[in-house]
This record gives C-alpha cells, structure tokens and sequence, in this order.
C-alpha cells in the first residue's frame, strides 16, 4: 500500500500543479496577468523557469519512483539484482554535474538580459519622455507626488497608459517597498536614498499596489490603487485637481509623517519643496519631534499620540 | 527606556495570561516532582553538570523539542489567524511578535540545537574518540545555548517580545521605532546563544581533524561527521559577523551609537548586509548536517556504502564556499547595481550543482541496493521529493529579474519551509529515530513512527504548498491579515488545515516517546537496526559508557563496523585494555551562563547595575577557571573490565 501511494504521490503533486495553473487560469494569479511591459517580461522570465523546474521535478521524481519499485526489500523473489559493491561511477557523475551546469547557464543568460533591460524604460515606448512620480512610503501610508503637475497623493495613485512611469523611491522612515505585482517587481523605498524603477500599464484599469516589505504594526494596511486611464482622462483629472484640490502645508505635511493609517487624499502642491527624503533622513524623525509624539513599547499605557492630542486639541481652542 | 513596574510583565491578553498561568504551574510541578523523588543531586551530578557528549547531546535534543514545541505553538497561532480573512484572533502587534518569535526560535533555537545535539551524541563515536576535544566548552556551550534560549523565551511574558522579524531590519528594530525591552532580548538572547555554537563550532572543528582513531583519515570519516566538520568551519567564520552585528545594534540601541540609524548618518543596509553574510552561511549550517544526517540513513537502510563518496566530499566543500558568496539574493531589490544582481543570481544558481549532484548521489546509493523501508528511511525518502521542490523554487528565486515578483512574499515562505523544514526538519526526525536505540537503549515504535511520517509529511505538503501560489497571487509575507476582496481566503484556509496536520504529527511523536518508554523491547546489542556500518554502532547501547570505546578500535576502510562485521573482528578485544584518562564533571559553566543570563536580563531593561552584576560573575567564574587545576581522573582497568562483561553479557 505504502509503495503504491508513494509512487503516485509525485503524480499526484504534479497533477496538482498542473490542475492549479489550468483551471485557475492566470487571471488570479496577480504575478502571471501582467498589465504592462515589465510585469511582462517577468512573467517570461518565471515561466521560462517553471518549465526548467517541471522538467527537473519530473526526471527526479520518475527516477526515484523507479528506484523506489524496483529495489525495495522483496521476500518473495529475492534480490537477484543487489550488489552492494557499488561505490560511484565517474560518467554517471559528470554527467548530473554537466547537465546542471548547462540548465544554470541556460537560465543565467535571460536573467542577466532581463536585469539590465529592467533598469531602462520600456522598449516599446521609449520615443516618449517617461512620467515622473515620486513615491514616498512613511509608516504606514504611500505619498505620490508628481512634481511636473505639482500634484500630491496620499493611497493612490493616478497614472495615464502606454507611458513609462518613472518612480523615484524613497522612505521618510522605515524600510519599504513598493510593489504592484500587475505592473512589475518591486523596489525597496529607503530613508536617505533615491531609487529609480521604471513601471508601464498598457490597460486601463485598477491594480492592488501596496508595501511589501514589514514595517511594524500598520503595516498590513499600508496599501493603495492604482488607475490607469486614458491620456485625456488624466488630464482631466490632472486639471481638476489643480483648481479644486487644496494646498499642501508643510504643517498638514508633518501630521502624515505620524505612524498611522491616512485616508486618500488629494494635494495642489508637492512636499519635494521643503522635505527631501532622498537625502535627509531625518525628516520623518523631526516631524514627530515637533508634533509630541512619543514612541513607546507595545505593551507601554502610555498612549504615544497623547502629546499629539493635546496639542491639536489647543489649537483648536485657541 | 522609561519602564514603569506595572508595565513588567506583558498583561491584558487573556492567551498570554494563560501562558504566564501554565509556566508558573509547569515550574512549580517539576520543582515538586524533583524534591518528592529526591532527584535534585541526581540531575546536578549526572546530567546538569555533565561533560559528556552524549549527555550533553541529548540535553541539547530535549531542548530542540520543546522549543519545536514552542515554535510550533507559534506557527499554528499565525496560521489560525490568517485561515479566514479579517480575522481577530491576534492583533497586529501580537501577530508580529509571534511571526519574529517563530521564526527565531525555529532556527537558532530549535534546528541548531537539534543538529547540535545529534552531533554530540554521534560523532565522537564515528571518529573512536573518547569524548570531544574540550569536553569542559561543550558543557559551557550547552549552558551559554540554553540561557540565551531561556532569555529569549520569556520575552513574551516579561516587557514584551521582539516584533521587528527574525530579521530585525534596521531601522525598524532601532530605538525609534521598536522601542521597549523585545528588540533587546533579541540581541541579547542571540549573543549569548551565539557565544555557545561559535565555541560548538571551534570544538568540534578540532575534535574531528584531532581526535580521529587509528587509521581513520579523513576520506575514511562517515558522511556525517564530513558534514559537521564543514559546518563547524562555516560556524567559525560566519557566527563572528553575528556577534559584532549585534553587539553594534546593541550599542545603537542601549548606549545611542548610529551604526545602523537614520539619525546621525547611520547606515540601515549596513546591518541587512552583515545579517545575511551570517544569515546565508547559516542557512548551511542547518542543511549540511541534515545531509550527512540522510548520508548515513540512505546507506544503512539500503545496505549498500555511500555511492560517490569523493563527490559528496567535494560537493560539501563547494557548497559551504558558494554560502559566503551569495548573501546579496536575500535584497536583489535594495537597488543594487544590475552587475552586482547578476553576479549574485549566478552564484546562488550554482549552488543547486553541488546540490544536485548529492541528490543523484543519494538515488544511486539506493540502486542495486536492499531498500528498507523502516520509518527513518521514509523521513530521508520524504526528504527527497520535498526538497528538490524546495530547491528548483530556490532556483527561480535566484533569477533576479523574476524574484522582484517573489521577494517578500509567500511564494518565498514557502520555498524556505521546504527547504528548511524537507531538509533540516526531516533530518533531525530521521536521526531521532535513527539513534534514538543508541542514546536510551530501545526503538521507538515503528508502527506509531510511520503513522507520524505520514501525517506529518502529508501535512506538511497541504501546509506549504498552496503558499507558492499566495505568493503569485501578490500575498506579502508578514501580513496579519488580509480582506475577502484580496482572493487568498481558499488557498490559506487549506495551509491552515496542513498546519493543524503537523501538530498532530507533532503529538504522534510525543505519544510514540511515552508508549516506546513503557513499551518497546530493550536492546542488548549496539547495531540496534542491525545494519549499522560506521563506528558508532560498535559502542553498547543505551548511552554507551562515559569512555565509549574500552580500546580504541583500528580502522582500515570506510563502514569500519560494517567491514568488521562481514569479517568478524572482535570490537573490544579485553587483551587491550587499560585504565582510561577521562575528564570530570563540572558546575562552573553553568554558574558563569547564569550569570551571563543575569547581566543580559539587566541589559535587556536597561538596568545597568545588574548588568553589571552578571559581568562581574562571569569575570569571577573564569577567573576561577583559570587557576583550576584538574587533570581529570582515571577509570580502573578493573571497571573497565567489568562494564564491558556486562555489556557482553546482555548482547548474549
């Protein structure tokens, strides 16, 4: 029975594989549905590997099954074919280090393009000058800013199709990354350091962006949208934004440095003015400073915003 | 750090509550039972303060189980949390602090331990040594493991567990975001921890190339002490990263130094780099043990020797130089230069060629061979399929370009659990079961023993599996929660049920141990599975004697044991004995880590005067030491004599 169930068991995960990718199709699988060049060429790139892998798997698992059936301990026919004097044999032995070696080299060589294709903007639309949009992550919220509109986001993000999206990465406090798996990888946002990715949608539509790296406390909900629209759309929106959206204080600036959840919002101005987080990364720090707050254990009763409360609620009285 | 008294012990959460409750209770009930049986003198004298390996070995193991225990515990509560969406078992700050407690423990705390400890018990007797090199360290060692382990443990009831992840990526883990006492226990726990396996490291480094019996040269050692030598080396070099690492965040954290700050010009990837260029050697140090582990096991149980002996050697020693050279694959996406991205992707791919050789290796060992399939060759049959799926995922997340998709999310987890828990995991039960006759003197029980493999490794798959397509479906690791909209609710109920299934398993063994206790036959001879082909097997059973071997056995091929068996050489010849040279017990180095423990829990609350206090002790305890003079002692001839007949005896 053991024998039985362990030669189909490969079968069975191999199935498994196989029935998950088929009748799940691609469309759940976020990472596997891309909607733009460079999620695409990283769908490329992962299903060329998972066909190595496959062919891997299976030669192993038919080997071992093979193994498995044919010399298992028989009390009934004997074991004409053991010999236990075997202790290597040289060509077998090249043979599975070649082999491997090959399949590495094979998988090394589209790596190694990929990398470097992915630090340049998209092929296909590299005639138009890419769009610059500043994403800064702070605990435990992302603020855009697109510097050409002068317009800032708080857990969205607006983008026009077909255009390549020039990111520059950056953290007011902890370690970030910024991922929208439709779209493309992700890139860690960092205090003090400015990183630049390239991401392109070719669809109009709404994908899950958020923070993939731990942050602490809030950091399951450190998550936006992200629209891609039309051109006209966009400047649509870009225009109305513009005229209806207020001004960005560097006092309303220092409450989002808070460690907190924000709700969306929408600005006139940009924050790139008077705080530079690709260099100073302090900023974040200061901010809280200023406001009172207090950073305490987890497990302290002290209330950390109690000085921030305190002093909003004279303000307001004043 | 402003710590007011009521804010001492972690209140207001009814489960903590409940652990504060049973702790005390478990305390209180050993402390009875120890004074009721009068068996305190007994554990001091015999084991507490023991510098035999194999005791030591198995202290090492028990640990290793109850901090699986514990671990264990922590992984089902995250896994509970997580089976349905929105879900509020846990909160976000308790689902952190068990996911950094998890993922501690399990590594430093629960697989090193375990390999350390079946290292001890075993490969002194591989080699025909006496005991290790420095049998007084290895007691030190033990104590230094286990007051760090201790230290880290209570954080969760006393001020707080760590919560920045078993990582502790700057400048999360720093003073301004993870203030309070649960990032200390971190550093400070794994300090000294660290302390114990870097002086295991240097131990058995020496015992191995210094202590091997006549005739035994290195290309005649069994597979598993080739692997803990490797490992040793790659402990002493890597774990010194670690010790300065954390002494440097340390100093951030306690004393207001910017090593790894964003204030005053700190560098927070200094630290993720000088973590992983420890981290990855240390993924090595789990896994090659495991592999020497399932070496032995695929030999004996195939009755065949080790096919490709000199390819295995050779494939360790690349695989242990290849470990210091890919570090950077754990951040492809810290914004490192393309060049440097594909270097590393490079070498990360080709460590799965020294790993594929041994796994044609171990298949081949098997062909032509007898295969047995008793229940610690189904867990090194297990291991096979389960970690080649492991490692091909390893595999793809080395392609860089690709692993911006994978990095940080489940698609990861799992690729690292299969690796960790097919690889480490299995080993450890296998070579449980493998020497358990050895180190008490009966099997465990075959049938409950299978039953365990099966629900455990099916459980296992049902757990990890769904998680590569979490992953692909854009669920983060290290979420404490997700919505219904997300799409991962099927997926992770199913990998919660797997969870459960391991815990059962877990239960199995447990049950196994006691109804193996009361049940099983006890064993006369020393070859307990009676295909036993390396030196080890040659001592009695259970726990050979203090001395191991009464003469010191010649060897003249590899499979000593197995060589002597066909031609029938007598093991023990009584012509040859004479008095043995043996070292004595000691208490200081439990003394001097209590008192390590002491100054770090002092650190941890930054209580400086008993800090102090414990550095002082520490001091005072070597000093000691060092004007101890104590060249051990001699065991009769006579006894000598005497044990051995009755060892002889029982095997009649």
């Amino acid at each position: 029975m053991i024998f039985l169930f362990r030669a189909i068991k490969p079968m069975l995960l191999l199935a498994m594989l196989v029935s998950v990718f088929v009748l799940g199709g691609c469309s759940n699988i976020a990472v596997l549905d891309p909607k733009g060049p460079v999620a695409a060429q990283q769908k490329d790139l992962i299903l060329l590997s998972i066909g190595f892998m496959l062919f891997i798997v299976g030669a192993v698992f038919v080997l071992f099954t093979i193994i498995l059936v044919k010399y298992r301990e028989r009390k009934d026919v004997g074991n004409a074919s053991y010999n236990p004097e075997i202790h290597g044999n040289t060509l077998l032995e090249v043979v599975w280090t070649v082999i491997p070696i090959l399949i590495v080299a094979a998988l090394s060589i589209p790596t190694v393009k990929t990398i470097y294709s992915l630090e340049e903007a998209p092929q296909a639309t590299s005639h138009k000058d890419p769009l610059v949009v500043y994403a800064t992550a702070v605990d435990w919220k992302w603020i855009f800013s697109y510097p050409e509109e002068n317009i800032e986001t708080v857990n969205y993000l607006n983008i026009p199709k077909d255009q390549p999206i020039l990111f520059k990465i950056t953290s007011a406090d902890t370690m970030a990354s910024l991922w929208i798996p439709q779209l493309g990888g992700e890139k860690y946002a960092m205090a003090g350091m400015e990183m630049e990715q390239y991401l392109q949608a070719d669809e109009v539509g709404t994908y899950q962006g958020r923070n993939a790296n731990f942050t602490g406390e809030g950091f399951a909900q450190q998550k936006f949208k992200v629209n891609a629209m039309t051109q006209s759309d966009y400047d649509k929106w870009v225009n109305k934004t513009k005229k209806e959206a207020p001004k960005l204080t560097k006092k309303t600036y220092d409450y989002l440095m808070l460690p907190d959840a924000a709700d969306v919002q929408t600005f006139s101005s940009t924050h790139l003015s008077f705080a530079k987080h690709g260099e100073d990364s302090e900023y974040a720090l200061q901010a809280r400073k200023r406001l009172g707050y207090q950073a305490v254990s987890p497990h302290s009763k002290t209330d950390p915003f109690e000085n921030v409360k305190n002093y909003k609620r004279k303000l307001e009285t004043e | 750090m402003h710590l007011k008294w009521d804010e001492f012990f972690v209140t207001g959460d009814p489960l903590i509550l409940g652990a504060q409750i049973s702790i005390a209770l478990t305390s209180i009930a050993i402390v009875f039972v120890l004074t009721y049986f009068k068996k305190w003198k007994w554990l001091w004298k015999e084991w507490l303060t023991s510098v035999d390996h194999k005791k030591l070995g198995i202290m090492y193991i028990l640990a290793a189980v109850i901090m699986f225990f514990r671990g264990g515990v922590d992984g089902l509560m995250m896994r509970a949390q997580l089976a349905l969406p929105n879900n509020t078992f846990l909160d976000s700050n308790h689902y952190n602090e068990i996911f950094t407690t998890h993922g501690t423990i399990m590594i430093l705390f629960m697989a090193m331990p375990f390999l350390i400890g079946l290292i001890n018990v075993v490969v002194p007797l591989q080699i025909g040594a006496r005991d290790v090199a420095f049998p007084y360290l290895n007691n030190l060692s033990f104590w230094t493991f286990m007051v760090g382990a201790m230290l880290f443990n209570i954080s969760f009831v006393i001020g707080g567990s760590p919560s920045a992840g078993w990582t502790s990526y700057m400048p999360l883990a720093g003073n301004d975001f993870s203030p309070g006492p649960g990032q200390n226990y971190y550093l400070l726990g794994l300090q000294i921890a660290g302390i114990g396996t870097l002086m295991t490291g240097i131990n058995f480094m020496v015992t191995i190339l210094k202590m091997r019996t006549k005739g035994m040269t290195l290309m005649r050692m069994p597979m598993f002490t080739w692997t803990t030598l490797i490992t040793s080396v790659i402990i002493v070099f890597a774990f010194p990263v670690l010790t300065v690492a954390l002494a440097l965040m340390t100093f951030d954290r306690l004393f207001g130094s910017s090593f790894f700050t964003l204030e005053a010009g700190g560098m927070p990837m200094l630290w993720a780099n000088l973590f992983w260029i420890w981290g990855h050697p240390e993924v090595y140090i789990v896994i090659l043990p495991a592999f020497g582990i399932f070496s032995e096991i695929f030999a004996t149980f195939s009755r065949k020797q080790l096919f490709g002996y000199k390819a295995m050697v050779v494939s360790i020693v690349a695989i242990s130089v290849l470990s210091f050279l890919v570090w950077v694959h754990h951040f492809f996406t810290m914004g490192n230069s393309a060049a440097v991205n594909s270097f590393f992707s490079i070498t990360t791919m080709a460590i799965s060629v020294p790993t594929g050789v041994k796994i044609f290796n171990w298949l081949f060992t098997m062909y032509r061979g007898r295969i047995s399939f008793t229940s610690p060759m189904l867990w090194a049959l297990g291991f096979i399929p389960n970690f080649v799926i492991g490692g091909v995922t390893g595999v793809m997340l080395a392609m860089a370009a690709a692993d911006y998709q994978y990095h940080n999310t489940y698609f990861l987890v799992s690729h690292f659990h299969y690796v960790l828990i097919a690889g480490t995991v299995f080993a450890c039960f296998a070579g449980l079961v493998f020497w358990y006759p050895k180190m008490f003197g009966y099997k465990l029980n075959e049938r409950i023993g299978k039953w365990f493999f099966w629900v455990f490794m099916i459980g296992f798959n049902i757990c990890f599996f769904p998680q590569y397509f979490l992953g692909l479906q854009g669920m983060p690791r290290r979420i404490y929660t997700y919505g219904p909209e997300d799409g991962w609710t099927a997926l992770n109920f199913i990998s919660t049920i797997g969870a459960f299934m391991m815990g059962i398993g877990f239960i199995i063994l447990c049950y196994n141990i006691y109804y193996s206790w009361r049940h099983s036959k006890r064993e006369v001879s020393g070859d307990s599975w009676g295909e036993g082909r390396t030196l080890d097997w040659a001592t009695s059973s259970a726990i050979p004697p203090h001395y191991n071997f009464a003469a010191l056995p010649e060897v003249t091929t590899q499979d000593a044991f197995h060589h002597w068996k066909q031609n029938n050489v007598d093991v023990h010849p009584e012509k040859e004995f004479k008095k043995i040279h043996m070292p004595h017990n000691s208490g200081r180095p439990l003394i001097m880590s209590a008192f390590f423990g002491l100054g770090a829990f002092g650190l941890v609350f930054e209580w400086y005067w008993i800090g102090v206090i414990g550095l002082i002790g520490v001091f005072a305890t070597m000093i000691l030491r060092s004007f101890e003079y104590d060249d051990g002692y001699y065991i009769p001839v006579e006894e000598v004599i005497e044990t051995e007949k009755k060892n002889k005896e029982a095997q009649k």
